[in-house]
């Protein structure tokens, strides 16, 4: 699965979304991304990324785009895949 | 009940956006909001952590006009069954919900938040001491509702005050929805001193929450257990808040593990943590644990608060009165509310509690005259004859799986745990089965993707409930 596939699929478990919903999808725009869900996101792409992610960027990982700039500061490029 | 006289010019609420108003601003938009509605009546208060409902709410109540608060997230459904049921006269909501609610006439906007007059001119006849209308904390969509008084109002917020010091130097920046009763008891307690509050809707594991906690200098917050959970795991106690004095702690009991955690690292750090008891059906507060017992006594919910008092009785509602033998907790304090209303007719109704609270929780208490919370009334199973505690069975396996994401639920002989991690299934239920002695076959345990939890991190034991009772 290509990395771009392992973050959406996580979001897509974690908050029971559709694909669609997720280009521009921010934190307590729906109601399984509040604080809880936000945890469960965070370890959910820990263990698919085999990284730790830093206090800082989890507070900051503000939206669905947001996190992939996250990610790719731990490795984890999206991009041209 | 607001405001010492002479602080009018203190800073009472510091927004998002850094916009600040004093208690002479805010007692202005309150007074104009208020000549907007004629008479006493019910007005729905759909919340946020903002200034627009926060006037709402203290126009409301200083001028006779009885708020229900809700969160301004509840789903149309829900509100409509409760505006059904108490037909308010008026709503105070978020202006962009305005489209939601054609049914209503716009009187007056302010600070984002819009007043509408509902098609309930008349509504129902209201009891003279009733003065808020908060609905039952861990139940959603439910038409229970709490009749709070103006005295209970007056005398919670005294008794925090007192208890935990404050006065007009503290800065307390929101971490709970306003409608929630532990949530309101920080504004309530806080404005009463002329004290500042910074209004959030961010959370605490948002960026721009700790931004405003900095920039804004908070000296505290409260949490419910899961607040201290996230933060835990967000390393709290690394993070440099020079501006932090005091951390509250209620809404359900917290981890021994945490409440040693936080409570050390206060008294390494020069900070007060308080761990406190309460219910919706005492306007908020009822017992404290005074900050330098939190390591001595962890695990207790302290003792009664000022003006308060606790007792216990056993079924047959006789008082016990040695020590370390479980009764149920009693509270008696001028802050134990009028009584539930599940109806428009209900708001009428007089003071039917009168003082005393059966909290519904088994307690115990010490030789210092500590109390102990060692279970709730309700939450037990009777499995193959054996009374099987709920909240026991959880705690334990809370501890013994190094999880806090377990929940038991139950029906006749069937007890059902659930682990947000499968790997924990196995374990769990050969715990269960060494610790209990109960049967495997009665043991049900399964894998769920959430705890399912209301906004306050309480779990929602009634849908669990639903999803392992079969169908009639």
């Amino acid at each position: 699965m290509s990395n771009s596939n392992k973050y959406d699929t996580a979001f897509i478990e974690t908050f029971q979304v559709d694909a669609q919903q997720l280009s521009g999808l921010q934190y307590q725009d729906i109601k399984e991304w509040d604080s809880i869900g936000h945890m469960q996101l965070m370890s959910v792409l820990e263990e698919a990324f085999s990284v730790e992610l830093d206090i800082d960027d989890i507070i900051d990982f503000s939206s669905y785009e947001k996190g992939k700039e996250i990610l790719s500061k731990y490795g984890v490029s999206m991009a041209n895949e | 009940m607001w405001c010492a006289e002479g602080s009018t010019a203190n800073v009472a609420v510091i927004t998002e956006h850094g916009e600040q108003f004093t208690y002479a601003d805010v007692m202005r938009a309150t007074d104009e909001l208020a000549r907007h509605v004629s008479d006493r009546c019910l007005v729905f208060c759909l919340c946020r952590n903002c200034i627009g409902s926060l006037i709402g709410y203290i126009a409301f109540l200083s001028n006779g006009i009885v708020p229900l608060l809700v969160d301004a997230k509840t789903e149309k459904g829900g509100l409509s069954r409760l505006s059904d049921s108490y037909k308010p006269r008026f709503f105070w909501l978020p202006e962009e919900m305005l489209s939601d609610f054609p049914e209503c006439a716009p009187v007056y906007s302010v600070h984002g938040y819009s007043l509408v007059r509902t098609p309930h001119p008349d509504g129902y006849p209201l009891f003279k001491d009733l003065a808020l209308l908060m609905t039952t904390s861990g139940s959603t969509g439910g038409r229970k509702l709490v009749r709070q008084s103006y005295a209970n109002l007056d005398a919670n917020a005294e008794s925090i005050v007192s208890y935990l010091e404050l006065d007009a130097s503290e800065r307390s920046i929101t971490t709970l929805p306003m409608n929630y009763s532990y949530g309101l008891s920080i504004i309530n307690s806080h404005l009463r001193v002329g004290a500042s509050l910074i209004l959030t809707e961010k959370a605490v594991v948002q960026k721009e929450f700790w931004q405003q906690f900095d920039t804004y200098q908070a000296t505290s917050f409260g949490g419910v257990p899961y607040t201290f959970e996230l933060l835990h795991r967000l390393k709290f106690t690394r993070m440099k808040l020079p501006s932090l004095r005091t951390m509250t702690q209620a809404g359900g009991r917290l981890s021994p593990e945490l409440q040693r955690h936080f409570g050390e690292f206060a008294e390494q750090s020069g900070r007060r943590f308080f761990v406190m008891y309460g219910q919706t059906e005492a306007t908020a507060r009822m017992s404290y644990l005074p900050g330098d017992r939190v390591l001595d006594k962890c695990g207790s919910i302290g003792i009664a608060i000022p003006g308060g008092s606790l007792s216990l009785i056993d079924n047959d509602g006789v008082g016990i009165v040695e020590h370390g033998v479980a009764g149920e907790l009693v509270y008696t304090g001028s802050n134990v509310t009028l009584g539930y209303a599940e109806e428009g007719g209900d708001l009428t109704k007089d003071d039917e509690w009168k003082g005393r609270l059966h909290t519904g929780d088994i307690a115990e208490v010490d030789g210092d005259g500590f109390y102990w919370i060692v279970g709730r009334k309700k939450r037990f199973l009777k499995i193959y004859g054996n009374r099987v505690n709920l909240d026991e069975v959880e705690a334990l396996l809370k501890e013994a799986l190094d999880t806090s994401e377990v929940a038991c639920a139950g029906f006749d002989d069937h007890l059902h745990v659930f682990v947000t991690d499968e790997n924990l299934i196995d374990r769990a239920g050969r715990f269960i089965v060494d610790q209990t002695g109960l049967n495997r076959l009665a043991v049900f345990v399964s894998f769920i993707e959430a705890i399912p939890k209301n906004e306050a991190g309480k779990v929602l034991y009634s849908s669990l409930q639903r999803a392992v009772v079969p169908d009639e």
